[in-house]
């Protein structure tokens, strides 16, 4: 086999298994951030408050998130609340995007830039 | 002689400058509401301007505004419970108290000396004098001992009366204003979770959408004592929802061309009625899930615009064919419109492109854009002499 091509297979690999591995805790980069910041404030505000304090749907504030486990929150949005108001937003983020969204709810969500 | 001129004209513009309004009417005026930044624009629609600014209102995220029956007076209402009272003359705010926790917007009273609030948190409605902004009555909507409900669709009727829906309660309530601090309240049962309402244009009829089934509650305001029934049920044909990324507003712009033209809820469709039976006649499908379903005020066109993410697009349909005959997309995050008030001309707010565009309605071509920091409503002072705005 040509060395070359080699390297390239054995790159690639590595390459794949860095990105299963750091999956998880992968942040979105900082473009992605501010496109999530936009659409949480923006059109998650439609119903929970541009300042998120609660409108239709609760406050999602620092003190009400803290009671709630990640997953169960990052559940909530990605699939919404059946028979509730609250829709599945699972088209427009995967699941590392939403758990960045929790973690900042829990910490007090970012201003709009 | 000469210098005498000089001087008097000297002395007019110096009165001008020192905050004297020039002399102007003010049924062409208007706000538009700058979401982020807690301010209006205050513009007037006859040469298409921005005349300044009003700032300090809080959170307007889902800000909404009413104004006094001689046009001068806005009262803007802002998510945060603040209450602001805007002088569009002179452009400063004459007024402001915090009412609430948690409000969503509100309404005048027949004789102009009333404004309704109605809140989400503490749930129910508040009556303050229009000219003081004095509270004079608190009406909690109150369905089960300690428990308070979220008001949607309140609308001023005829009779010092307003009529509004509790989203928790699947209630509509009339509560009569005839003594400002006795206030007397109707219960009415509706159907599953309002989440908003609006009374035709006479003041006859109330209808309140509903979210958690399909159809609409209607209350016969002429004759209350028969009750609310369900019009339009089972719109949705035991099909799955699509999902609603924004809740549809309903208002008394809602009829033209003697029918009703209606958001449906989880369906990429503006439902028709009959005014006169409330059965169904037509559905239009449209491109996204409607929010603003607004007809042109001589009814001939119906405005349509989305829920995220279709929110780019506008779509009109002609009330005689019962067709979309236009779509276009006036900038990114349509909010809201506003018709000018005999509809030859309609503005629009794009919050994400920081606009607002004016658009002639018989050919629509742009007429005008004004620049906007993150536009939502538009609203224009002659919705005070309309019953139910
Ligand atoms: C159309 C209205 C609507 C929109 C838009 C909306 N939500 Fe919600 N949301 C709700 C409602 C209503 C609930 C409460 C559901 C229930 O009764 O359990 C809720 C609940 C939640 C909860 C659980 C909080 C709790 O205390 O139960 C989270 C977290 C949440 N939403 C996040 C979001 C995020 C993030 C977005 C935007 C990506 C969003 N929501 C957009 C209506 C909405």
């Amino acid at each position: 086999m040509d060395r070359s091509l080699l390297i390239h297979v054995t790159v690639l690999l590595g390459l794949t298994a860095l990105a299963v591995t750091s999956a998880p805790a992968a942040e979105p980069d900082s473009a992605r951030q501010k496109d999530l910041i936009h659409l949480v404030r923006q059109d998650c505000g439609s119903c929970h408050g541009m300042r998120l304090a609660g409108g239709l749907g609760p406050s999602l504030l620092p003190e009400k998130m803290a009671d709630w486990p990640d997953d169960s929150l990052v559940a909530t949005i990605l699939h919404g609340r059946p028979g509730t108001a609250m829709p599945g937003w699972q088209r427009f983020m995967d699941e590392a995007e939403a758990g960045w969204i929790v973690a900042r709810l829990k910490q007090g969500f970012p201003a709009l830039p | 002689m000469r210098a005498l001129l000089i001087a008097a004209s000297l002395a007019l513009g110096l009165s001008a400058c020192a905050g004297t309004p020039a002399l102007r009417g003010t049924g062409d005026l208007g706000v538009v509401i700058e979401r982020a930044a807690g301010r209006v624009q205050v513009v007037e629609h006859s040469q298409r301007t921005a005349l300044g600014t009003v700032e300090g209102l809080g959170d307007l995220s889902h800000a909404h505004v009413t104004f006094s029956r001689d046009g001068r007076y806005a009262y803007v209402f802002g998510r945060d419970g603040g209450l602001t009272k805007v002088d569009l003359l002179t452009r400063r705010i004459d007024r402001r108290i915090i009412q609430a926790g948690n409000s969503i917007g509100g309404s005048i009273s027949q004789d102009g000396r009333l404004i309704v609030a109605q809140n989400y948190e503490p749930g129910g409605i508040k009556a303050f004098d229009a000219d003081t902004l004095e509270l004079l009555a608190d009406v909690p909507a109150e369905y089960a001992p300690g428990k308070f409900s979220r008001v949607v669709g309140l609308a001023d009727i005829p009779g010092q009366r307003f009529v509004y829906a509790l989203f928790d309660a699947n209630e509509i309530r009339v509560t009569d204003f005839t003594d400002p601090r006795k206030p007397v309240t109707t219960r009415y049962p509706a159907g599953k979770q309002p989440y908003d309402g609006l009374v035709t244009p006479d003041g006859r009829w109330f209808l309140a959408g509903l979210f958690g089934e399909d159809g609409i509650s209607l209350l016969d305001l002429w004759q209350p004592e028969a009750g609310s029934r369900k019009v339009l049920a089972g719109y949705g044909r035991g099909e799955e929802k699509l999902p609603v990324f924004k809740m549809p507003h309903l208002r008394g712009w809602s009829m033209a061309a003697g029918q009703a033209w209606l958001p449906a809820i989880g369906r990429h469709e503006v439902l028709v009625a009959d005014a006169r039976s409330w059965q169904e006649v037509a559905r239009v499908p449209v491109k996204g899930q409607p929010v603003f379903v607004m007809a042109r005020p001589d009814g001939r066109q119906v405005w349509v615009n989305f829920a995220f993410p279709d929110n780019e697009w506008v779509q009109v349909i002609d009330t005689v064919d019962k067709r979309v005959v236009h779509t276009f997309s006036p900038g990114k995050a349509v909010l809201h419109m506003e018709f000018t008030p005999r509809g030859e001309e309609v503005w629009l707010s794009a919050r994400d492109s920081n606009r607002v565009t004016v658009v002639d309605t018989a050919t629509f071509a742009v007429r005008r854009e004004l620049p906007v920091d993150a536009p939502s409503g538009i609203f224009f002072s002659a919705r005070g002499q309309r019953i139910g705005f």
